[in-house]
């Protein structure tokens, strides 16, 4: 990545690839929601920053003037590649999302609960007779990569070659065009082939319901398949091993939290929401497409605007102790999996892969702790999560 | 709460977007349909003792589309 200038205010000159905000953006968002609800960059070709709730949500509401054709800032707008849904915007949105929706149902998603245990066990079995491992490298992230793996019908294997794709679009790509062009290249040959075999050949996979399933009668087409495997894999892998690695980070540095979630796993369900709440990983973009105002604030068409989940969802104005988790917190709105109608197709997979990892995890190793001789490294993006993330047991 | 009050439980389907809050913390009072959207089960009256699970699953939805109605006997 190129040297970036440091950033001297915040308030008119962010930029989300900043090492102190990679390293801990909470105060930063914090003193912002505090004195400049909406900040704004010049760099990236100019970008807003809303950091509250209310303004999160009227963003994400406002389809007209903040569209979801380019989702992600970078420091140039390379050409436009669909992801449908998650890049469509109404009126096309709704007919692509309601062909995934069946897939993904919490019953469609319990489906999978049983091989998402075996998984979670396997990996354990790797490293629970050790001091200790790395909870991010071989625990968090293979987990989402094996179960996607599994529901798309392919070898489990090819986990590596989907890990690679990620990190070239979503940390590589952001200021490397090529890196994003040849990742997007691999995936839709990879792809192609396959959907080729299951035409022919069915099985019960996702790629054999997406070459059948129909929008408004007709056979989806090869690219929009494409590129909602490419959003499944990009959406689903990564989000799901930061949000899995950032639960374990905060059970290894929470030894009182870790001890009541022992004791009571019933609420287990409630401390998954209130991790999503304070550790989101997910940070999405809009693209304004006509001038308008949020709050007062001027939004220019051609900029683009962060929009900040994880900060909407530390807003004291909507969560008493927003920076405190408290596991058993009983009103929890947050928005992790977004707003309105750009909510997460893979919400309720997520949820049973984060339930699914940390009940295993906890069976397995009930005691476990940061290791004082290992750094804790973050990802750099727009997916927050530990990239490393090293733990003793005991 | 008199003991006369029961509620009622419903679901604003335009609001509704599957976050399925709902059905994960009160099953007895709101189902998901074929994409997943929520609700409420039959009329949507709460009956004695799930209250509390009413009031939690409005206290969640994050698209504001859960009403939880008071309504008097007699």
């Amino acid at each position: 990545m190129s040297p970036r200038p440091p950033v001297n205010d915040w308030e008119r000159d962010f930029d989300h690839l900043d090492p102190r905000w990679i390293e801990n953006p909470y105060p930063i968002w914090d003193e912002l929601r505090r004195h400049c609800p909406i900040a704004h960059t010049d760099r990236f070709q100019g970008v807003y920053f809303p950091s509250r709730y209310e303004d999160v949500r009227a963003v994400a509401y406002d389809t007209e003037h903040f569209s979801s054709r380019r989702i992600v800032v970078r420091e140039t707008a390379p050409p436009r590649q669909p992801a449908p849904p998650i890049t469509s915007d109404p009126p096309h949105h709704r007919p692509a999302k309601t062909a995934l929706l069946p897939a993904f149902t919490p019953e469609a998603i319990g489906r999978h609960e049983p091989r998402t245990r075996d998984i979670c066990r396997e990996l354990l079995d790797r490293v629970a007779g050790k001091p200790g491992c790395d909870a991010a490298v071989d625990y968090a992230q293979e987990i989402p990569v094996r179960v996607i793996a599994h529901m798309l019908g392919v070898p489990e294997q090819d986990g590596d070659l989907f890990r690679k794709w990620i990190h070239e679009v979503l940390e590589l790509g952001i200021t490397d065009d090529q890196a994003l062009a040849r990742a997007s290249a691999e995936m839709t040959a990879y792809f192609s082939e396959r959907m080729t075999d299951r035409r022919t050949s069915p099985r019960d996979d996702l790629i054999s319901y997406f070459v059948r399933a129909r929008i408004d009668g007709e056979l989806m087409t090869e690219q929009h398949i494409n590129g909602t495997l490419r959003l499944l894999l990009i959406a689903g892998i990564d989000t799901t091993w930061s949000a899995i690695g950032s639960c374990l980070w905060h059970l290894a540095s929470h030894p009182a939290d870790r001890e009541r979630l022992l004791a009571e796993p019933k609420l287990m369900p409630f401390a998954v929401e209130e991790f999503l709440r304070a550790y989101a990983p997910v940070t999405m973009a809009r693209e304004v497409v006509a001038d308008t105002q949020v709050n007062g604030c001027r939004f220019k068409a051609g900029q683009m605007v962060l929009l900040s989940f994880p900060a909407a969802n530390r807003d004291p104005a909507v969560f008493s102790d927003a920076d405190r988790v408290v596991i058993d917190r009983k009103e929890n709105r947050h928005a992790a999996f977004g707003l309105g109608i750009h909510r997460c197709v893979g919400s309720n997979l997520a949820r049973m892969e984060i339930r699914v990892a940390l009940q295993e995890w906890l069976a397995r190793i009930p005691a476990f702790r940061l290791d004082a001789n290992g750094a804790v490294k973050w990802s750099e993006g727009t997916v927050r999560g530990p990239r490393r993330l090293p733990v003793l047991f005991g | 709460m008199s003991q006369k009050t029961r509620l009622k439980v419903r679901v604003d389907r335009a609001r509704c977007q599957g976050h399925a809050r709902c059905n994960a913390l009160a099953p007895e009072l709101f189902d998901l349909d074929e994409l997943g959207n929520a609700r409420e089960i039959g009329d949507g009256s709460v009956p004695a003792g799930l209250e509390d699970k009413a009031w939690l699953a409005r206290a969640n939805c994050p698209e504001l589309a859960i009403d939880v109605i008071e309504e008097q006997d007699g």
